[in-house]
């Protein structure tokens, strides 16, 4: 098992046409992802080395029952796009897509709140997701990753998630799902939303999840472990040494006034029962542990 | 990015919210020509990007010409905070019966606006929100929906200001709201927000931060850049697309991607060094990359070792090496570098390195192992 995608998950690129689109989409179709169609208005049928293109999501969606969607548009036209697929149906959208303005995230978050409930967000500016051995959706190097589980991750950095496949990969632990949920202000998916599905998931037994100084979704996913979950938790977060009110890199990744420091994340994952290890490599190990154990 | 409160003003007024009468200039003399077409007492203003101004003599009030000139000469120049001031804001005198505090700004949790508005402006906000939490109106701003008056009418009524304020307050945080959405702010604080005793309610101060991500939006955003506070490092790595920060230390870290790169930084803290710079090359790690990232850390006098740390994911091993090997043709290193190649066809890539190897250019297995060298040779 795993969450969110599966190997019946079909994927429409919305900018497949694009040098970005293109090269992941097609690293996507290898891997074993259904990417059964692309979108760009000026392009309808034409095809991106057999995968058909059409001119919107409607249609791509009509003609091949795609059900999930994949944007690599340039940030200007990302809010157009996550509405233009959810409008069409779509359940599972991911936007790998970075630089979205704050206030189109704020925007095209509530809208699907409100009018799309059954549509699940993922992103902007994240790695995708990937259910090693089923589907890959997004930039995430799909050889990295051992199929089959007990482990789920959850990571809020691109390249400390794959790490962390990485490293699980090396002690042999399976992974049945990595949901990279993006260092933006207003992710479509959180921490929380993926602590659940995990929990509620029978193939995942123990979940790694990596944090990120900045806002608080780690104290409130912290929060969330201690009152809902029984599955064992190991965690790092980055940033410990993070100057106050620096960016470093992620427009999430921002420290002020004492709150969101990676001391305090640390602090609230520990007292919920989270093993947390002091870099990654230390927080493999304690899963390596925990999956010994379980 | 984060404006002076001149752009501040002038961003509010573009939207309608009343702001006192006021110009910016670097000369005394302008100063006074400024303040005499005003009309006095006018207040001169430091113009930097740090708090704290009032206290470090940053901001006077001048009765006529004479005290303008004084003050002028005085705050140009000035440092404050480490900030030189090269900006001042002469701006007519206000009248102030009382002091308000309004702003708006995402609510990352509840993933709405948050706007929020107290009777007791004109001190530290923090301050107020835990001393006395309850003397601010908070209201959630659902984007979709915008913000109604009536919303807004009631937003205000539960802040207690005067009732004569009401109106004038309305009305300004109408239009800040507008300001906030239209304009890609991430904050829009004015602090204090005057009832002047005649009635009118008023926005004497200005603090403005743009969302860059928006600025395609916005063209006439690019006028900003030249007041953004500048470190030499960082403007070198941005022209190469290199994300930077400037830290003190001796380490120089080059890391692909924004959590490693962080995690870098942590580690070598961990181990007793002290980083010198977060640097984010991005995904890849090509030659052209890495020749700008060592480039960048080569100029940073106070480096004396280097520690690159990459991950390769879709990149692969081979290409990273190779491109580490290229870019340090193509610069003159001074400092050692330590390298920790990990990730896809990592065997392949460090096998390429090994021949190259001398006490110029070492690697390391782990991340810890690779942090614990460079801090040796940093302190060495």
């Amino acid at each position: 098992m795993s969450i969110f995608v599966d190997e019946n998950t079909k994927v429409v690129y919305q900018g497949l046409t694009g040098s970005q689109g293109r090269y992941y989409g097609l690293l996507n179709r290898d891997y074993g992802t259904q990417v059964v169609a692309g979108t760009n208005p000026k392009k309808a049928g034409t095809d991106v080395d057999g995968i058909p293109v059409y001119a919107n999501v409607a249609e791509a969606r009509e003609a091949t029952g795609a059900n999930a969607s994949c944007i690599f548009i340039p940030a200007p036209g990302v809010k157009s796009a996550v509405l233009e697929a959810a409008e069409a149906g779509i359940e599972f959208i991911v936007a790998i897509t970075e630089g979205v303005p704050a206030h189109d995230e704020a925007y095209f978050y509530n809208k699907l709140k409100a009018d799309f409930p059954d549509t699940r967000l993922l992103g902007p500016n994240c790695p995708g997701i990937i259910s090693p051995g089923k589907a890959n959706i997004g930039i995430t190097a799909g050889h990295i990753a051992k199929e089959g589980g007990p482990v789920g991750i959850v990571s809020r950095s691109g390249t400390l998630t794959y790490q962390a496949l990485y490293e699980l990969k090396q002690k042999d632990i399976g992974v049945t799902t990595c949901v990279g949920i993006g260092g933006d202000p207003v992710p479509g998916t959180s921490f929380i939303d993926c602590l659940r599905a995990f929990e509620a998931d029978p193939a995942t037994r123990a979940v790694m999840m990596i944090g990120e100084i900045g806002g608080s979704a780690e104290e409130e996913a912290a929060e969330f472990i201690k009152s809902s979950m029984t599955k064992p938790v190991a965690s790092y977060v980055a940033g410990v040494t993070a100057p106050p009110g620096k960016k470093m890199g992620h427009a999430g990744a921002i420290v002020s006034g004492g709150k969101g420091t990676a001391q305090a994340k640390m602090e609230a994952l520990t007292d919920a029962g989270v093993r947390v290890g002091q870099n990654p490599t230390e927080a493999g190990e304690l899963m390596a542990e925990i999956v010994a154990g379980l | 990015m984060d404006l002076l409160e001149y752009q501040g003003k002038q961003f509010f007024a573009s939207y309608g919210i009343p702001v006192s009468d006021g110009e910016a200039t670097s000369s005394v003399d302008e100063a006074v020509a400024i303040a005499d077409r005003i009309g006095y007492p006018v207040v001169v203003k430091a113009q930097v990007h740090t708090g704290g101004r009032g206290k470090a003599g940053g901001v006077k009030l001048a009765a006529d010409a004479e005290e303008c000139r004084t003050h002028a000469t005085n705050i140009l120049g000035l440092d404050i905070k480490g900030h030189i001031v090269e900006i001042i804001w002469v701006e007519r005198a206000s009248d102030i019966a009382e002091e308000y505090y309004a702003s708006f700004t995402l609510d990352r949790s509840a993933k709405k606006y948050l706007g929020m508005l107290s009777a007791e402006g004109g001190v530290e906000i923090e301050a107020v929100a835990e001393e006395n939490p309850d003397a601010i109106a908070r209201i959630h701003v659902d984007p979709v929906e915008g913000l109604s008056e009536e919303a807004c009418r009631a937003w205000v009524a539960a802040a207690n200001l005067n009732p004569q304020a009401t109106e004038g307050a309305v009305d300004i945080l109408m239009k800040l709201y507008t300001a906030y959405v239209d304009g890609d702010a991430d904050l829009v604080e004015i602090n204090p927000l005057i009832l002047k005793p005649t009635g009118e309610v008023h926005a004497l101060d200005a603090k403005v931060s743009l969302d860059g991500n928006a600025i395609y939006e916005h063209p006439d955003y690019a006028q900003y850049d030249a007041t953004q506070p500048r470190d030499e490092r960082e403007e070198a790595a941005n022209e190469k697309g290199l994300q930077y920060v400037g830290l003190e230390g001796s380490v120089g870290v080059i890391a692909n991607g924004a959590g490693l790169a962080m995690s870098t930084v942590d580690v070598v803290n961990q181990v007793g060094g002290k980083p010198a710079n977060f640097l984010d090359i991005g995904g890849g790690a090509n030659a052209d990359v890495m020749a700008g990232a060592l480039e960048v850390i080569n100029n940073d006098p106070e480096v004396k070792s280097i520690l690159i740390n990459i991950f390769g994911g879709i990149t692969r091993g081979e290409e990273v090496a190779n491109g580490i090997l290229e870019a340090m043709k193509r610069v003159t290193i001074d400092a050692p570098i330590v390298i920790r190649l990990d990730g896809t066809n990592a065997t392949e890539g460090r096998a390429i390195l090994e021949p190259e190897l001398d006490d110029k250019l070492m690697m390391e297995p782990t991340m810890l192992d690779a942090a614990r060298r460079a801090v040796e040779l940093a302190q060495g």
